[in-house]
Formats: C-alpha cells, structure tokens, sequence
C-alpha cells in the first residue's frame, strides 16, 4: 500500500477504506484515462451516473475502465425527486454494483444546488432497504441532522456549487457539521485544488469527492496524485493536532537566552 | 406492433423477449438495466419476459459522472 495512515481506516458502511479521496468518471476527455487517475490517487472510491442507451449509437461502457477493486458509488444524478431518486438507486442496485448510492436530488438547473427535503425522503426510503446512503447536500445543520436521522451512512455538503472549482465557500458551514455528527463528514463538489481539499482533511472533514478538478486538469493523471497527496497530507494534519495561533506579538521559536556574549 | 422504448415509438415483432429484444438491437445484456413497464427486470430473468402492444421500455447503462 502507497497509503499513509493505515492505521486511521475510514469505515463506511463496513467497508474499510485507506484512501480518503473518492474520484469520480465524468468530464474526462477519454474514458481510458480513469484506470490512471484511479492508481495516481490512491482513490477507493468511485462514482458513476445512470443514463439512458442511446438506441441509435454504439455507447462505450464507462465500468470497463474501473479498477475491480474500487467501491462504486453509483449517483442519483438527474433525480428531480425523492421518487426519481428512488428508481435509480434501485435501477443501479439491480445493475449489479453493489448497494451504495450517492442520492442526488435537483430540479434547479441554473445552480445545481440540492433538494434537502427531498434528499432526507430518499435516503430514508433506501436507508430502510439496505442501501448505503450517502447524500448529497447543502451544509445545513437541520438538513443534515434529518438525513442522519434517516439514516445516512455519511453525509456529503458541498463545498461549492457542482463542477465550478471555486473551492471551500461553505467553510463555516461544514464546520458546524464536524462538530455537531458522528457519521462521516464528504465535501462534494466544488473542491478545485489540491490546496482547497488539504484544507478541508485539516479542518476535520472525513474525506473528498473530487471529479470535476482531476478530470479537466491539464494533466488529469497528475493531478489525481497531488489531489491523493494533499488528503493524506491534511488528514496527517489534523490527526496531529496543529499547535495554538497566537495573536498579537511573537513567541521564539529559539531560546531567548544562552547567547554568545553573554 | 408498437412499443416505447427510452421515451420513443418503436417497433418490435410481436411476442419478442426482452432478450431477444435487447440483443436484435446489438446490446449486452451485462451492462445495461432494464424497466419494464415500471419494474425493474434482472438480467436472468430477461428471457422470460415476452413485449406485448404498448409495453415501455427504459434501457439504462453507466456513465461517467461526480
């Protein structure tokens, strides 16, 4: 294992993971890329969309360029409800990829932002049918306190709008949810840089979701390994403990005394 | 006779599986997930189900996505 930390296991839904970077498979310009990005990043997890066959064109298969052993973490993208969300987790179940699924619930287009009301509605429902939920969501104390309650597995606030790489704006937002729940705490979306997914691992966040950074990088493969380094490098961070910040005047670092003339 | 097939009118021959159905239109059966009339159908189980007039059909597979 390439991986640090492997006493520090993050469990969800039983499963034991190393890495605490999930990638996802959108927006490369060649699917072929993702077995790459997939060993650059050290990445476990993995996500993937449901759509449609497109009946009038050969389609590639985007599962044939993922890892056996990734843990697949299929998305309830395009849901616009609770019950959308429902029919393609179950769809994704039956599809044969195991039973953890992203709920992803929006009807606004414009922001992409997510549906809490109907995020919780789905997750129960699934959570009760087996399903490893972990839903997408604003970083919102109530919204957040009722998926736990239906039984979310995790809970994923996003850091920035979807696919915009603006970094962590919801800052204070997810802290609030580091202090106040247990179950794991995944920033989804928004994240651009390296520098912004280190920040979030050394404020207390569990892991990263990133798709959108990795995937329109110039170099996307190398990317994936700064984007593994830097987690690993916050999640080091925050285990460690950083020392105090003080305010107002300095405090040496070297003895103030013992000097040469004295 | 006339089916709906990922929200679009097509033609099939009558008392086709979904099998049948599936592998005439050059798809495997492995990688794609199929409702039928609202139910999901498991892939074993897609020789057993015959299309009849007006059936609906949606054919799902993976793709890349966050």
């Amino acid at each position: 294992m390439e991986h640090s930390n492997n006493n520090d296991p993050l469990v969800i839904g039983g499963v034991e993971l190393q890495s605490r970077l999930f990638t996802g498979t959108g927006k490369y310009g060649s699917d072929t890329v993702i077995p790459d990005v997939c060993r650059a990043s050290g990445s476990q997890v993995i996500t993937v969309a449901l759509r449609r066959v497109d009946m009038n064109a050969a389609a590639g298969n985007v599962m044939q360029h993922i890892p056996k052993h990734m843990q697949l973490l299929p998305n309830t993208s395009g849901a616009r409800d609770a019950e959308e969300a429902v029919r393609i987790a179950r769809l994704a179940r039956a599809a044969g990829c195991g039973n953890w699924i992203k709920i992803e619930v929006i009807s606004d287009n414009r922001y992409l932002l997510p549906d809490g009301y109907q995020t919780a509605r789905a997750t129960e429902i699934l959570a009760k049918e087996g399903f490893v939920v972990l839903p997408y969501m604003n970083p919102d104390l109530y919204v957040a306190r009722d998926l736990v309650n239906a039984g979310a597995a995790a809970v994923m606030p996003l850091g920035a709008p979807i696919g915009t790489n603006r970094g962590i704006r919801t800052r204070e937002m997810i802290g609030i949810l580091i202090e106040e729940f247990d179950v794991p705490i995944v920033v989804d979306a928004g994240i651009g840089k390296p520098s912004e997914a280190c920040d979030a691992m050394e404020m207390g966040v569990d892991a990263c979701l990133v798709n959108t950074a990795i995937a329109t990088a110039g170099d996307p493969v190398i990317m994936a390994e700064a984007f593994g380094a830097a987690v690993r490098a916050g999640r080091q961070a925050f285990l460690a403990k950083a020392g105090p910040v003080l305010t107002g005047a300095a405090s040496a670092s070297s003895p103030l005394t013992g000097f040469l003339g004295e | 006779m006339t089916i709906r097939v990922n929200g679009e009118t097509t033609e099939c021959a009558d008392g086709q599986t979904l099998l049948e159905f599936l592998e005439g239109r050059g798809l495997n059966v492995r990688s794609v997930v199929v409702e039928h009339n609202r139910s999901i159908v498991m892939t074993d189980d897609l020789g057993s189900v015959r299309l009849a007039a007006g059936d609906e059909l949606e054919i799902l597979h993976f793709v890349g996505g966050g």
